[in-house]
């Protein structure tokens, strides 16, 4: 046992660092190193550096124009990019609707649409939850009914998280007739957004920020030419990725990152005239936050090797959502606790990037309390960890 | 031994209530919070009317007799529905300070208008670097002649934008942080010298960061004798800490019964989610916080009202567990609404910010298990 990196590994991460030394645009690593937020266009224009660098599609395989990288440089890549404070990708595009396509698409399909998915130069949304379709997406109600060469599409999806920027969205939608079994009704989609018949309206989240907003379709026409795949294996094609697309997602670099950071943080914090850092009940706290991360890492870094041996990320991969959302989550509430008072200021401006007003309290302090309430989302999107721990119940306990 | 709350109580609390219930549904209260100045000077004035503006005062000082019972069970009303109207600042802070370190003549002078509603304040004591220590004062105030000119800069000064007066703690003697040394000024915010920088607050609150740049008072505007203002602080802070704690318990009261509403009422699988035993189990831990949260509360009041000395401990232990509860039942409400209940539509949400500024105010759960650990 050993977890050393090959001396092609070390080059790698070396050539990693260069690049984002020098082309990681500052404005977006202070941005995102200091939790602000950053808008479309520094998004847009980040994922298109990293296009130009052929490192857009990290997943993709590398007939389509991906990374082909193995899991550890997958690994090397998210720890560096936390520590440069390079933003995640928005992952609708790249990450969620891509491999849908490259898998399942035709061939058409691919050539029409992978390319501006890779470039970002099309913005997508994830139109899969209901008002009433959460945990059970299956049955979602949206129905999608054959019209000649078009389908007709009526229903309501709702928290399609940054939707009010989208050109495209993929969506589930129920397709067949009333016997059709709830699995077995539901069709993979792709609808152009730019359509009157669509309206998006604003959802604003506890930070007081539009982040998700809740689509209708009012007799939508999409062409039938834009299914994926089979009418009716749309819950197949969904799942498949659901499990297949988890590297990353203990966020386990990011929280180091954070940690790192907050440490520093309670070291110049005064308590009494002694460093916050130096307070038994806080430093108690700090360690029991660090040495979960730190199982976690290893428990992220025993399933990656699994991956690299060949096997398929299995439902232990529910460990890690359920894990990082926690420790993520008591990273930022720690953020709270440090900044004190200077939790309670809530001025929207001061967490944008470009700010140039008088700030109230200090920087770091502006976003803790917005953040650590916005982020209790994460517990609840992406399978919510209750339904991670039925998952793991099911599947891994055989309960 | 006895628990009940006698009959003048009863109707206290039947009046809050009831207008809470009647006046303080989440819209209009979200109204408010996005009003001009962030509180309803109707309900103010309504709230002098029905005399609860004197509830924090002495029957010698024309209140009602300033009981913590009495304080605890108006801001758990108040807690249920989240009143954003600063009648913790102004009556039992501002007043309180004055009531308890003021002269005859400043009292005489001011709580007639605090009582009926005509007088705002607040109570300007943190600093950027004192966290929760009430002792750690870095603005000083240096007597000149008959006057005192300050120099300084306080944070977070709830209700320091609509206050007509503020009371600053000023150091006047000591290093920065001596217990003693440290005075009291009573000052209109809008003297020269003071700048107040407005803003909202995470929980639908107003506060200021205010500026004092040579700030010229007269030495007749002490509260309380030089240097020696600590004591005073200390019990008023604490009094405040008790009427959070009762706040919460308040809120923590509507969101465990709002939870385990939704959950019957919300369906996924074709059933309740109440009928799931993984979330019955949760909202019976919340609904136990909520209990203990509650006992502990009444511990405090009953041991402010019986002063004998042991308050000060009562009062961290009550802040430390109401603390505990009130991450446990807010986190928890929110996860058990999903999506919806971190979105700004739902009252769930707002109920959570203010159970998380509670645990902060006037010193975190931590400092309070260590404060009681201390005493
Ligand atoms: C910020 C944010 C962004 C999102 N972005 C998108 C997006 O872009 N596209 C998209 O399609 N969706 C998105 N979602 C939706 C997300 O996937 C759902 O919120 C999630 O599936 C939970 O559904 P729900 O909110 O309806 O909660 P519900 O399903 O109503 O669940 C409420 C509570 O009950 C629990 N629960 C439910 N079933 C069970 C069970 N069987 N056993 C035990 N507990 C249970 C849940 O865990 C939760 O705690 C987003 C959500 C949020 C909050």
């Amino acid at each position: 046992m050993n977890i050393d990196f090959s001396a092609e590994e070390l080059a790698f991460q070396d050539e990693v660092r260069q690049f984002l030394s020098t082309k990681l645009p500052a404005d977006i690593s202070e941005g995102t190193l200091k939790g602000l937020h950053l808008g479309k266009e520094a998004h847009v224009r980040w994922q298109q550096i990293l296009h130009a660098q052929g490192w857009a599609g990290v997943n993709w395989p590398v007939e389509h124009g991906g990374t082909g990288w193995t899991p550890t440089q997958k690994y090397i890549w998210s720890t560096e990019c936390a520590n440069a404070g390079a933003p995640d990708v928005v992952p609708f595009g790249l990450k969620m609707v891509a491999p849908v396509i490259y898998s399942y698409g035709n061939e058409e399909q691919k050539k029409r649409f992978l390319p501006d998915i890779l470039a970002s130069n099309v913005w997508w949304c994830q139109g899969y939850s209901e008002p009433n379709a959460g945990s059970d997406l299956a049955s979602l109600r949206t129905t999608a009914v054959r019209d000649g060469d078009d389908y007709l599409v009526n229903g309501t999806k709702t928290w399609t998280t940054l939707g009010q920027y989208a050109d495209w969205i993929f969506c589930l939608v129920r397709t067949g007739d009333s016997n059709t079994k709830n699995q077995e009704a539901i069709t993979f989609l792709l609808i152009d957004m730019n359509d009157p018949a669509i309206t998006v309206s604003p959802i604003y989240m506890l930070d007081g920020l539009r982040e998700v907003n809740e689509i209708h379709f009012d007799n939508v026409r999409v062409p039938a030419a834009n299914r994926i795949g089979e009418e009716g294996k749309g819950w197949t094609y969904a799942k498949v990725l659901l499990t297949h697309e988890r590297t990353g997602i203990a966020r386990v670099a990011a929280s180091k990152q954070k940690l790192a950071a907050l440490k520093v943080l309670a070291q110049s914090t005064s308590n009494g005239g002694e460093a916050l850092l130096d307070n038994p009940a806080f430093a108690q706290k700090l360690a029991e936050v660090e040495i979960e991360l730190l199982a976690l890492e290893y428990t992220d870094l025993r399933a990656l090797s699994a991956v690299s041996t060949g096997k398929a990320p299995g439902p232990e991969s529910s460990i890690l959502k359920i894990t990082g959302t926690e420790v993520g989550q008591a990273i930022d509430e720690m953020y709270v606790e440090v900044a004190g008072y200077y939790s309670m200021p809530f001025v929207k401006e001061q967490f944008m990037v470009g700010f140039e007003g008088d700030p109230v309290g200090p920087e770091e302090a502006a976003n803790s309390a917005p953040h650590y309430f916005n982020n209790r989302k994460a517990s609840i999107y992406g399978g919510s960890n209750e339904i991670q721990k039925n998952i793991i119940s099911k599947a891994v306990l055989g309960l | 031994m006895d628990f009940s709350y006698n009959d003048e109580q009863q109707m206290l609390r039947d009046s809050v209530s009831k207008f809470v219930h009647q006046d303080y549904d989440f819209d209009s209260r979200r109204k408010i919070v996005d009003s001009e100045t962030g509180y309803s000077k109707e309900h103010w004035a309504l709230f002098a009317e029905l005399g609860w503006l004197m509830v924090p005062f002495s029957e010698d000082d024309g209140g009602l007799g300033g009981s913590a019972v009495d304080l605890m069970l108006v801001m758990e009303e108040f807690g249920k529905g989240m009143v954003v109207e600063p009648f913790l600042n102004t009556a039992v802070i501002g007043g309180g300070l004055i009531a308890d370190a003021g002269s005859d003549v400043q009292k005489q002078d001011l709580l007639p208008s605090v009582m009926e509603g005509q007088l705002q304040l607040a109570f300007a004591f943190t600093e950027a670097q004192s966290r929760y220590n009430l002792a750690d004062v870095d603005t000083r105030a240096e007597l000149q002649g008959e006057h005192y000119v300050i120099n300084g800069k306080k944070a977070v000064v709830l209700n320091g934008e609509s206050a007509d007066k503020l009371i600053v703690s000023v150091r006047t003697a000591g290093a920065q942080r001596d217990r003693d040394g440290i005075s009291l000024l009573l000052l209109d915010a809008d003297t020269a010298g003071i700048s107040r920088q407005a803003y909202a607050t995470i929980d639908g609150q107003r506060a200021a960061e205010v500026s004092f740049d040579n700030v010229k008072v007269s030495a007749e505007q002490l509260l309380g004798a030089a240097g020696q203002a600590l004591p005073s602080i200390e019990k008023i802070i604490d009094r405040a800490t008790l009427a959070v704690c009762a706040e919460a318990v308040g809120s923590m009261e509507v969101v465990y019964k709002k939870t385990v509403e939704y959950t019957q009422t919300r369906k996924q699988f074709g059933v309740s989610l109440a009928s799931f035993q993984a979330l019955q189990h949760r909202m019976v831990d919340m609904f136990i916080e909520y209990e203990q949260a509650r006992s502990i509360l009444m511990m405090a009041a009953m041991q402010l009202d019986a002063g004998e000395g042991l308050a000060p401990k009562a009062i961290s232990a009550a802040k430390s567990r109401v603390g505990k509860a009130a991450r446990k039942v807010g986190q928890e409400a929110v996860q058990l609404h999903g999506g919806i209940g971190v979105t700004d539509e739902l009252d769930i949400g707002h109920y959570f910010k203010r159970l998380t500024s509670v645990q902060y105010l006037y010193g975190s759960t931590d400092f309070h298990t260590q404060r009681f650990a201390s005493l």
